[in-house]
């Protein structure tokens, strides 16, 4: 790092390694997140305060099962035991969900409540839920995390390439992009192709049509729970091996994706991933300290002494509000025109 | 039976308020008085603030999930207005952050305005980064000048040494301002986002506030408050307070010997000092709660609260009757979030001490809804009892879980490792506990225990 | 006194309204018909304020008030009533009828603390013009009832009280008879006539009832799948085939497919 030459390569190898992957995973994590809100948004008419804490359940889940496994020894080499339980997860997850629903918000569907009650509801469930997590696991923070750490690390990546700066993929972020994208694509699909799925689709744009074509509304509504249980259960779980789980961390989760659903236009699914990337991205660009990235591309009278940092990292959240702000201010309705419930 | 029921629904307020202070009477002969009124004081605080939170959710349906941000701009005020200056730091840090905030200011404004002339956005863009970057590098050379000065003691700019008095009122518009910013923003908009966005806004105020010591101290807190009413030790040596003491205790004090006589009489004294600055704060914060409810009832029975109640009946049929409901609803938003404010700076004022950690939503926002939910929300004197019940039972729920987990330990042999589990983790229950009271009564008695009268039923 | 051009509202793919134009003379009662689904609705939303237009222009008095909010248009003296009643259900209807006046004294939450006074004087004067219209409605014996408890009918009567607490020049009715039974009907009927005549108030209303339409209006506005069929007189829109077969014909159809 003392040559005076400029060094674009090993410039974009320290982006990557400390900006694009930490970002891809990250932005995959949100957009699960976001992708279950939007879900409800769209079929249940209301925002889900519940959703952060809803994470930490899945998670705690994992957790719990995961333990257990290892316990018992029944592992796989190589592979995160997480990983092999989360389906057993989504099977719980969904059934306290689900449970939720049947006693919480049906009686609000029923007696058709202004959606500020039911989104005050929802925030009963987020405490309520919380508690049982924390009950649970306690607050402290804690790593679930085992099998091989890295695809590649930085030293296995700096004697491949001979490069100076090393970029390791962690598996956590190799299963995170990897599994965000596939199940992105399932829900893709099952939104578009299958019977139920765009049965969903009608359900959300017009209910009463909906019925009138003889949809099932308490239908709609489960598959709309099992969908944001998998979503939900996978994100936690996945965000949890990538950083580790901590259920403050988890409900704070709610504000960027609550931005990302803005941003994208809150119950489209498109936006609510786009949102997620754009708000992972500005979230790591705004906080990485770019010294050494810039020492790589000048020369060396113009090397910056401070960080170049342009957001401490304590305000990370402050981003994503940021963002929703300026969303709010010059685009209510986000970059792909979400729907625009009006409440009466 | 028939009879109880119509008493009941007509004494309705009196009946639970009696009740209420039959429990406290109870707590205040068999433990102590100094530990009803410091209850009641901070029953009257939080009253203080459920009434500003049943102004914005009863009248106009708003939902304020940042009571905490509110209110912690509150106790901001307060170290602003009520401690002295730090000259030292002033001397070195102060222009210097002053500029950066300046700076940053008319970078924002630059903004705004050329936002407004319609210039181009990249243009835009580049000068408002470019007017960051600079406020950025001023601000941080200035704010780490100011926390070298003296940190162990200041490590901030200081207040400006005004009555603390000063400060409630300051807390109070402090608050307003960051509602009508808000408010702006979202209320013409769909009514969750307001929700969202009030979550934002006060979790980031609580990161300034412990973040940036060179403004209020961050995470060292700031000790030593001015205080509004006398200290104890000058209320022990005042002669008339020891007169009193000493005429209640009469009988007793003349059975007992001179010296004996008179340790006993400083004990009573001491006693009756921490009573009596306590009852002097109780009656600041009661006449602060007594003036804020006769001013919401005026308004409520005027055609002003017609128009409100209008508006929350109907609000598509009330704009076609010509009311502007973003605009009333704003004020709304803006005067609740103000009375939060107020309570706020309240708290902070008798807590005598200014601590950022203890900003928690559990605490400032969720206990402060269900006092409202509980109470009756739309009805002021529900958010008073509300606030009364829940702080009591939210007081005496750390106890009673600790004892519960005492009484089952008496049950289960020595070392079981599931006991210390639970025992660890008993505090948690707070949280399902709280939750499942708010989903209860909004699901089987949405009208809470003294439902509003003009309530659509 | 309204005067719409080339007036779209798409939802989606659905074209509410197509390209309407439309004139409404000042003092005319002009009807608006058409089948269910026609847009005759989300007409009276767009001109109100209620929805954005997707395209064209509003003309209140020579003024462009296209994109005007509902509580900025009853300022200058547009009021609607709704097909469904909007009364205030928690407020008597006395209030329903004196929170109408804008610009209230006691409307301003300074003056409801210190001017107690004035703000009694004027709600006395507003409780006499409130009481007036109630009579003239002949709705006097329900002035202290809460107006959530009243009938489909009376709520309706109460939404056409509400227009008669200011001077409004145009007022839109939007099925201002349906659910009411005759006799209150006829009532309605007079006194809409009475307004227009005595007043000097437009209207503009929708209506199915052809009767009531005939004694009415004129003219009579038929619109069908967004867009305007004919106008004319109750007479010759009552025999004129196109209208018969906008709702026996492809009426029926749009009404089934929407």
């Amino acid at each position: 790092m003392t040559s005076d030459s400029v060094d674009i390569i090993n410039a974009f190898a320290l982006l990557t390694n400390f900006v694009l992957l930490p970002a891809l995973s990250y932005g995959s994590q949100l957009a699960l997140g976001a992708l279950a809100v939007t879900l409800v948004y769209s079929v249940l008419r209301f925002s889900n305060f519940a959703q952060g804490d809803s994470m930490a359940f899945g998670t705690m889940i994992v957790i719990l099962l995961t333990s257990f496994m290892i316990s018992r020894g029944w592992t796989i080499s190589g592979i995160p035991t997480a990983l092999l339980v989360i389906p057993i997860a989504i099977v719980f997850t969904s059934m306290y969900l689900l449970t939720m629903d049947r006693l919480i918000y049906r009686h609000y569907r029923k007696i058709k409540a202004k959606s500020i009650t039911i989104v005050m509801s929802s925030i009963g469930v987020m405490f309520v839920t919380g508690g049982i997590v924390r009950f649970v696991l306690g607050a402290t923070a804690q790593k679930f995390e085992d099998g091989e750490r890295f695809i590649f690390s930085v030293r296995e990546f700096k004697a491949y390439t001979g490069l100076e700066q090393g970029i390791a993929f962690k598996t956590s972020q190799f299963l995170t992009i990897t599994i965000a994208f596939l199940l992105v694509a399932f829900v893709f699909y099952f939104l578009q192709k299958t019977k139920t799925g765009k049965a969903m689709r009608a359900y959300s744009d017009n209910k009463e049509l909906a019925l009138l074509s003889g949809i099932d509304p308490d239908k709609m509504v489960q598959i709309t729970w099992l969908l944001v249980a998998a979503l939900t259960t996978i994100a936690g779980a996945l965000y949890g091996l990538d950083k580790g789980f901590a259920p403050q961390q988890y409900h704070l989760l709610l504000l960027p994706i609550f931005a990302s659903v803005i941003v994208g236009g809150i119950g489209s699914p498109i936006g609510a991933i786009a949102g997620a990337f754009l708000v992972a991205f500005s979230e790591i660009l705004l906080t990485y300290a770019y010294k050494k990235f810039l020492i790589y591309l000048l020369p060396l009278s113009m090397h910056p002494s401070s960080l170049v940092q342009l957001i401490g990292t304590e305000y990370k959240y402050a981003i994503s509000f940021v963002i929703l702000v300026i969303v709010l201010l010059i685009k209510p309705t986000g970059l792909f025109k979400g729907k625009v419930i009006v409440d009466e | 039976m028939n009879n109880l029921n119509n008493i009941w629904q007509s004494y309705r307020a009196i009946i639970t308020f009696s009740l209420m202070g039959f429990v406290l009477l109870f707590v205040g002969f068999n433990q102590s008085w100094a530990l009803v009124i410091g209850i009641i004081n901070m029953s009257l605080i939080s009253a203080i603030m459920a009434l500003g939170v049943n102004i914005q959710w009863g009248y106009a349906g708003l939902f304020n999930v940042g009571i905490m941000g509110f209110a912690a701009l509150g106790g901001v005020s307060v170290v602003l207005i009520s401690q002295q200056p730090v000259t030292e730091a002033i001397d070195v840090g102060g222009i210097k952050m002053l500029f950066a905030l300046a700076l940053g200011a008319a970078t924002i404004a630059a903004g705004v305005l050329l936002n407004r002339r319609g210039v181009n956005k990249w243009l835009i863009s580049l000068i408002v980064v470019i007017g960051y970057l600079f406020t950025r590098f001023y601000f941080s050379e200035a704010s780490k000048l100011i926390e070298k000065v003296d940190p162990a003691i200041t490590g901030y700019l200081g207040g400006f040494g005004l009555p603390i008095m000063l400060s409630w009122i300051v807390g109070g518009l402090a608050a307003a301002g960051a509602a009508w910013w808000i408010g702006k923003i979202t209320l013409s908009l769909r009514s969750d986002y307001l929700a969202i966005a009030t979550l934002g806004i006060s979790e980031i105020i609580i990161y300034v506030i412990k973040n940036e010591d060179w403004f209020v101290r961050g995470l060292k807190n700031v000790y030593g408050l001015q205080r509004p009413v006398p200290y104890e030790v000058d209320m022990q040596k005042s002669e008339w307070l020891q007169n009193i003491v000493a005429w209640i205790h009469r009988s007793e004090l003349q059975l007992l010997s001179q010296s004996e006589q008179i340790s006993k009489l400083s004990d009573y004294v001491r006693e009756a000092s921490v009573v009596f600055v306590k009852l002097s704060y109780s009656g600041l914060f009661l006449l602060i709660l007594i003036a804020f409810i006769m001013l919401s009832n005026l308004a409520l029975n005027s055609p002003w609260g017609r128009k409100v109640r209008a508006i929350r009946d109907n609000e598509v049929a009330a704009s076609a009757m010509g009311k502007n409901i973003t605009r009333q609803h704003l004020q709304i938003f803006v005067i609740g979030s103000a009375i939060v404010g107020v309570a706020g700076a309240l708290l902070v004022t008798y807590d005598g001490i200014f601590i950022p950690t203890a900003y928690q939503p559990l605490r400032f926002t969720f206990l402060i809804w269900v006092m409202v939910i509980v109470g009756g929300s739309g009805n002021n004197l529900g958010s008073v009892l509300g606030a009364f019940i829940m702080w009591f039972i939210w007081i005496q729920s750390g106890p009673i879980g600790l004892w519960a987990v005492e009484m089952l330990g008496n049950y289960v042999q020595e070392g079981n490792t599931s006991l210390e589990f639970i025992e660890d983790r008993v505090h948690y229950l707070r949280l399902i506990f709280m939750g499942s009271i708010m989903l209860l009564i909004m699901r089987f008695s949405p009208g809470g225990i003294l439902p509003e009268k003009n309530k659509e039923l | 006194m309204i005067t719409v051009k080339n007036l779209s509202k798409h939802f989606g793919g659905i074209k509410a309204v197509d390209g309407v134009d439309l004139h409404i003379e000042r003092g005319s009662i002009t009807g608006l018909v058409g089948p269910n689904g026609a847009g005759k609705t989300t007409m009276f939303n767009l001109i109100a304020g209620l929805y954005q237009p997707t395209e064209g222009e509003i003309i209140l008095d020579g003024e462009d008030v296209t994109n005007l909010t509902s509580h900025q248009l009853f300022h200058k003296g547009l009021l609607r009533t709704f097909q469904i009643a909007h009364e205030f259900p928690t407020l008597s209807v006395l209030e329903n009828l004196m929170m109408v006046p804008a610009n209230q004294l006691g409307e301003s939450l300074m003056n409801t603390w210190f001017k107690r006074k004035q703000i009694h004087a004027q709600e006395r004067e507003l409780q006499k013009k409130a009481e007036e219209v109630i009579d003239f409605l002949s709705i006097s014996h329900l002035k202290n009832e809460r107006a959530g408890n009243l009938s489909g009918g009376q709520k309706k009567l109460l939404e056409l009280a509400r227009t008669m607490m200011v001077d409004a020049k145009v007022v839109l009715l939007d099925e201002v008879g349906a659910g009411v039974n005759r006799t209150l009907l006829n009532q309605i009927g007079d006194a809409i006539l009475r307004l227009n005549s005595e007043r000097g108030y437009t209207f503009c209303m929708i209506e199915h009832d052809m009767d009531f339409i005939s004694r009415l209006c004129n003219p009579v506005v038929v619109l069908a799948e967004g867009q305007i069929l004919t106008s004319g007189t109750p007479d010759q829109i009552k025999s004129s085939d196109a209208v018969i077969e906008a709702y026996l014909g492809k009426g029926i159809k749009t009404e089934a497919t929407s």
